[in-house]
């Protein structure tokens, strides 16, 4: 257990919204170095040390939902859900041995932009650096925001699930899985 | 002793016996190549250079339970221009790759390489990846492959005692080291996608499909 109270959040920040199946406290970029100071300085809290950052990408879905007809009846239909990338913080407290408290930012895809929390926890520089890489998501008000994993050059952002990698499979005596169903559709560069 | 240069075998050409017999007198009788291949085995200087896992192993290597210094390697030199021997131990990325060819190329002849685990041979389990590389043998020539994932500091010690069998039987007349002055290999480029070329033809060229249908369409094959 992370022995750290959500509500507490909420009563200063109503607007932060508590996801029950993630478990995870979801902040506007606009107000998440707002809200990461106030968890820093925090007297109880005390959330002093940011393990991890992390992305995570979800693309566009339907879902099924339910509405109230004209007719008054309950009727079934298809939701598109937008995709969006989540930016993901777990939060600890080295004073109090507390924590995780999961801090989410969440941003769309094609303009994927939300606040950096470097100037506040000094940890997040290099994996929001990672998470600019590899899902093209700009941090702002990030100190150095550069490709830390691949070169300057590279075009894309691999850890999307819409990403496609490059197309180079070569000819192989032993064809096995992917590979082999290239052969069969004769697509491998001999 | 007479030094040869020509083609023909060195002037002295004596059986085993005699020799035995004249090393018991204090004459010690031998070839150029012995000698020098001798004293080139015995001291094959490896790169302080490691790029992933593999790399714990080859320190492994060198710490007095596996103790590459009974093979002469002990001196890891921190400097390519005093390496004989590149372990490549590790993972090659795309990124890494210009820089392990820039450090071949730094290194003066006689020089050897050593592939280390299934990455630094054909990628292993990352083959295929956006960002590994598919074999440092795309850039650079490889003596000894070293298979393992990763290879246990005696399978190291192992492939340094076969780079100095291959060593010890090295014509010194047609080695590359003296015949062809230092061996430099064009450092690939980053692309937006790949490295440019993918690999180097000099050195490395990928497989052909015995059983390709047509010689007009060598793009694609059926398998």
């Amino acid at each position: 257990m992370s022995g750290i109270s959500h509500e507490l959040v909420q009563q200063q920040f109503p607007e932060a919204e508590w996801d029950e199946v993630a478990g995870a406290l979801i902040v506007a970029p606009e107000k998440a170095q707002e809200v990461a100071k106030w968890l820093l300085d925090h007297d109880t809290l005390t959330l002093d040390y940011c393990s991890n950052v992390t992305g995570v990408d979800y693309l566009e879905r339907e879902t099924k939902g339910k509405i109230i007809n004209d007719a008054g009846e309950e009727e079934t239909i298809n939701k598109i859900e937008p995709g969006r990338i989540d930016v993901v913080y777990h939060l600890y407290s080295m004073r109090n041995k507390t924590g995780p408290l999961v801090l989410k930012q969440q941003t769309e895809r094609d303009k994927a932009e939300v606040a950096s929390l470097t100037p506040v926890w000094r940890s997040c520089e290099l994996q929001e650096r990672e998470i600019y890489d590899l899902f093209g998501v700009k941090f702002k008000g990030h100190p150095d925001l550069r490709r830390i994993l691949m070169w300057d050059e590279f075009e894309g952002y691999p850890m999307r699930k819409d990403y496609i990698e490059p197309f180079d499979y070569e000819w192989e005596p032993t064809p096995h899985d992917e590979i082999l169903e290239k052969h069969k559709k004769g697509k491998v560069f001999v | 002793m007479e030094m040869t240069t020509g083609n023909t075998s060195p002037g002295i050409d004596l059986d085993d016996a005699t020799r035995l017999e004249l090393e018991r007198a204090g004459v010690i009788v031998s070839q150029v190549d012995f000698l020098y291949n001798w004293a080139r085995g015995g001291s094959v200087w490896p790169l302080t250079f490691g790029l992933a896992c593999c790399a714990i192993e080859m320190i492994s290597s060198a710490t007095s339970r596996f103790d590459i210094a009974r093979f002469g390697s002990e001196v890891f030199r921190p400097s390519p221009r005093q390496a004989d021997l590149m372990i490549v131990s590790g993972t090659v990325t795309k990124k890494m790759a210009p820089q392990v060819v820039r450090i071949y190329n730094q290194m003066p002849e006689p020089k050897w390489v050593i592939a280390m685990g299934a990455c630094a041979i054909s990628g292993g389990p990352f083959k295929q990846g956006y960002n590994v590389l598919k074999g440092i043998d795309r850039y650079i020539p490889v003596d000894v492959y070293l298979p393992g994932c990763p290879p246990r500091p005696e399978a190291v010690l192992q492939s340094l005692n076969y780079l100095q069998e291959k060593i010890r039987n090295q014509d010194i007349r047609n080695d590359p080291a003296f015949t062809e002055g230092r061996r430099q290999y064009p450092i690939p480029e980053f692309t937006g996608t790949d490295l440019e070329p993918p690999y180097n033809p000099e050195v490395w060229s990928p497989p052909k499909n015995p059983n390709a249908k047509s010689e007009e369409t060598p793009e694609k094959s059926v398998a």
